[in-house]
């Protein structure tokens, strides 16, 4: 535990004494933003066009929920998409490409204690970034309704999709000593994740199934309407240990190699 | 502290190491000496756990590496090729961390930090970031975390590589200071170092030990025939038939490389026979004037040239 909180903080100030938390914070937070403005105006539109409509107005006006938070959230997926890549590329790349790769193998930690610490802490400045985010759905709670339970759902499926994209990173970063290649890869394996059950149509139900199953989006949209299901956590959860998994055994074969 | 055991490394149909066996005793240093690529690296990265080993085994400390190897990394010190420093990072920040990683109690951190920063002479920079340390510098730093958790067994590899020549005796001077009552293995192709510094040498080529010897030794041993200097006023007599006329000279050949506009040759003969003073006593009977004979000392260099060359012929037949 010692030495994954070792590893956990020696990661922590490598963030936070670079400019990289903060350049990527802001980019986050800039697009977050730029959608929730757009979004607010979008749905003062509508409740202004639907005011004027008896019916509608008779059954409580547009749901500030319906309209801003669901799309706030599933906007998400595409900025972090983006910006996890380049959180996690210098993870591994950069401790193989400057020799510290060695001193890590050969101190008394093990390969999951490193793997663990630095998870944790990608995830830990995710959360911290997303929860910028949040305080943005905290000003529109001061000026609309808003129901917190959807909201609580979504951020979920926020987070859980955070350690899924984080951990394909941290297994695109051990893969090589460069970190564009390291992003490379970790857009190839994201966008694939992304795209793959577009093909759904084309196959026979078997696969059907197993891409549909594989669509990181899908699963984020049932959160995103407030349904928390075991299986979407699931699949978040056992995506990410796939590849932490995938990780640990590729760090552990090269022992073995060369 | 260290043994090891027909210990082979391959990598897929490329043998880096080639069935060793060494042992090494506390206290010592010992010197690993070889040209690049001969496999001292790679015996080094097994010893520290880094890699596995395709076959054989090694205990360091009392461990298995390949039972116990956070046991065995606990007790040993390393310093790669280029050191292994995170350069954002301060340099007290850093040793914290390498002390941290390696075990030292949370109690004990701060003292020993301050004690490795001083044996290494990093006092003066320790709120400065590793990535503005000179390369010398940055060494020390690489040194300072080798010993921060106080290990029984300290492998460097090839400590004093790119550093120029002031750098290179701090660091070695650093490093027998270091050694006192703990195991040391360095690795070097640069000889005077293990002349200076080891108590025995290890030659390694082509994956193989060539031989194992205290310095001195090695070079007695290779010669076998003593070489002996002459240098005498160029005259009437025949200097070099004189010599070879004494009994047990096998050899004598003009010394070009002398640069002198006296006669000078080199003597070669079996190390048994006292050859000096016969050829003192021959020379001056035959009215030469001597003005120097010296024995050669076969210098570490031309033992390892010989032991290395000897080697790459081997491989190719």
């Amino acid at each position: 535990m010692r030495n994954l909180a070792a590893i956990y903080w020696k990661e922590m100030r490598s963030y936070f004494g670079s400019p990289i938390a903060y350049v990527m914070a802001a980019v986050f937070l800039f697009f977050t933003g730029y959608i929730f403005q757009n979004l607010v105006f979008e749905f003062h539109q509508m409740s202004r066009y639907y005011s004027q409509d008896v019916v509608s107005a008779d059954r409580g006006g547009v749901n500030a929920n319906d309209v801003i938070i669901t799309d706030f959230y599933s906007l998400q997926f595409f900025v972090w998409l983006i910006v996890t890549p380049m959180l996690t590329m210098r993870l591994y790349a950069e401790e193989q490409r400057q020799g510290t790769f060695e001193l890590l193998m050969t101190s008394p930690v093990t390969i999951f204690q490193v793997l663990m610490g630095k998870f944790l802490a990608c995830f830990s400045l995710y959360a911290i970034i997303e929860f910028g985010a949040l305080s943005l759905l905290w000003v529109l709670s001061v000026y609309a309704n808003v129901e917190w339970g959807p909201i609580l759902s979504a951020q979920l499926a926020v987070l859980l999709l955070g350690a899924t994209f984080i951990s394909v990173g941290i297994f695109a970063s051990s893969v090589t000593e460069n970190q564009i290649v390291a992003v490379v890869i970790s857009f190839f394996l994201l966008l694939l994740l992304w795209f793959i059950d577009w093909s759904s149509r084309f196959v026979d139900p078997l696969w059907a199934g197993i891409l549909r199953y594989l669509s990181i989006l899908a699963h984020m949209e049932d959160m995103n309407r407030g349904v928390i299901d075991t299986i979407d956590v699931a699949f978040f959860v056992s995506l990410t240990g796939f590849f932490l998994f995938l990780t640990h055994t590729l760090i552990e074969s090269r022992r073995w190699r060369v | 502290m260290i043994e090891v055991e027909h210990l082979t490394k391959r990598y897929g149909s490329l043998t880096a190491v080639k069935d060793i066996s060494f042992t090494v005793d506390k206290g010592e240093i010992v010197g690993f000496l070889g040209p690049n690529g001969a496999g001292k690296t790679t015996t080094m990265r097994v010893l520290t756990c880094f890699l596995s080993a395709t076959e054989g085994s090694a205990r360091v400390a009392g461990f298995d590496i390949f039972d116990q190897p956070l046991e065995v990394k606990k007790r040993i010190g390393y310093l790669p090729e280029a050191p292994p420093i995170y350069r954002d990072m301060r340099v007290r920040t850093y040793l914290e961390f390498v002390a941290n990683i390696k075990g030292v109690p949370k109690g004990e951190r701060q003292k020993r930090t301050d004690m490795v920063m001083e044996r290494t002479g990093l006092t003066e920079r320790t709120r400065q970031e590793i990535s503005q340390l000179s390369k010398g510098y940055r060494q020390r730093v690489g040194l300072a975390q080798a010993i921060i958790h106080d290990p029984e067994v300290i492998i460097l590899d090839e400590p004093t590589s790119g550093l120029d020549p002031n750098q290179t005796r701090e660091v070695r001077t650093l490093i027998e200071e270091l050694a006192e009552d703990r195991t040391v293995i360095l690795s070097t192709h640069i000889l005077p170092e293990v002349s200076v510094s080891c108590s025995r040498v290890i030659i390694i080529n082509n994956g193989e030990i060539s031989a194992v010897d205290t310095p001195a030794n090695l070079s007695q041993k290779m010669k076998g025939n003593e070489r002996v200097y002459v240098e005498a006023k160029p005259g009437q007599a025949d200097t070099a038939s004189t010599i070879s006329a004494i009994p047990g000279v096998q050899n004598v050949e003009v010394a070009e490389d002398a640069h002198t506009q006296n006669d000078a040759f080199y003597v070669d003969a079996p190390v048994e026979e006292e050859i000096r003073p016969q050829i003192v006593s021959a020379l001056v009977t035959e009215g030469v004037e001597l003005l120097e004979i010296r024995r050669e000392e076969m210098s570490l260099e031309d033992i390892f040239v010989e032991l290395t060359t000897e080697e790459v012929e081997g491989a190719d037949a």
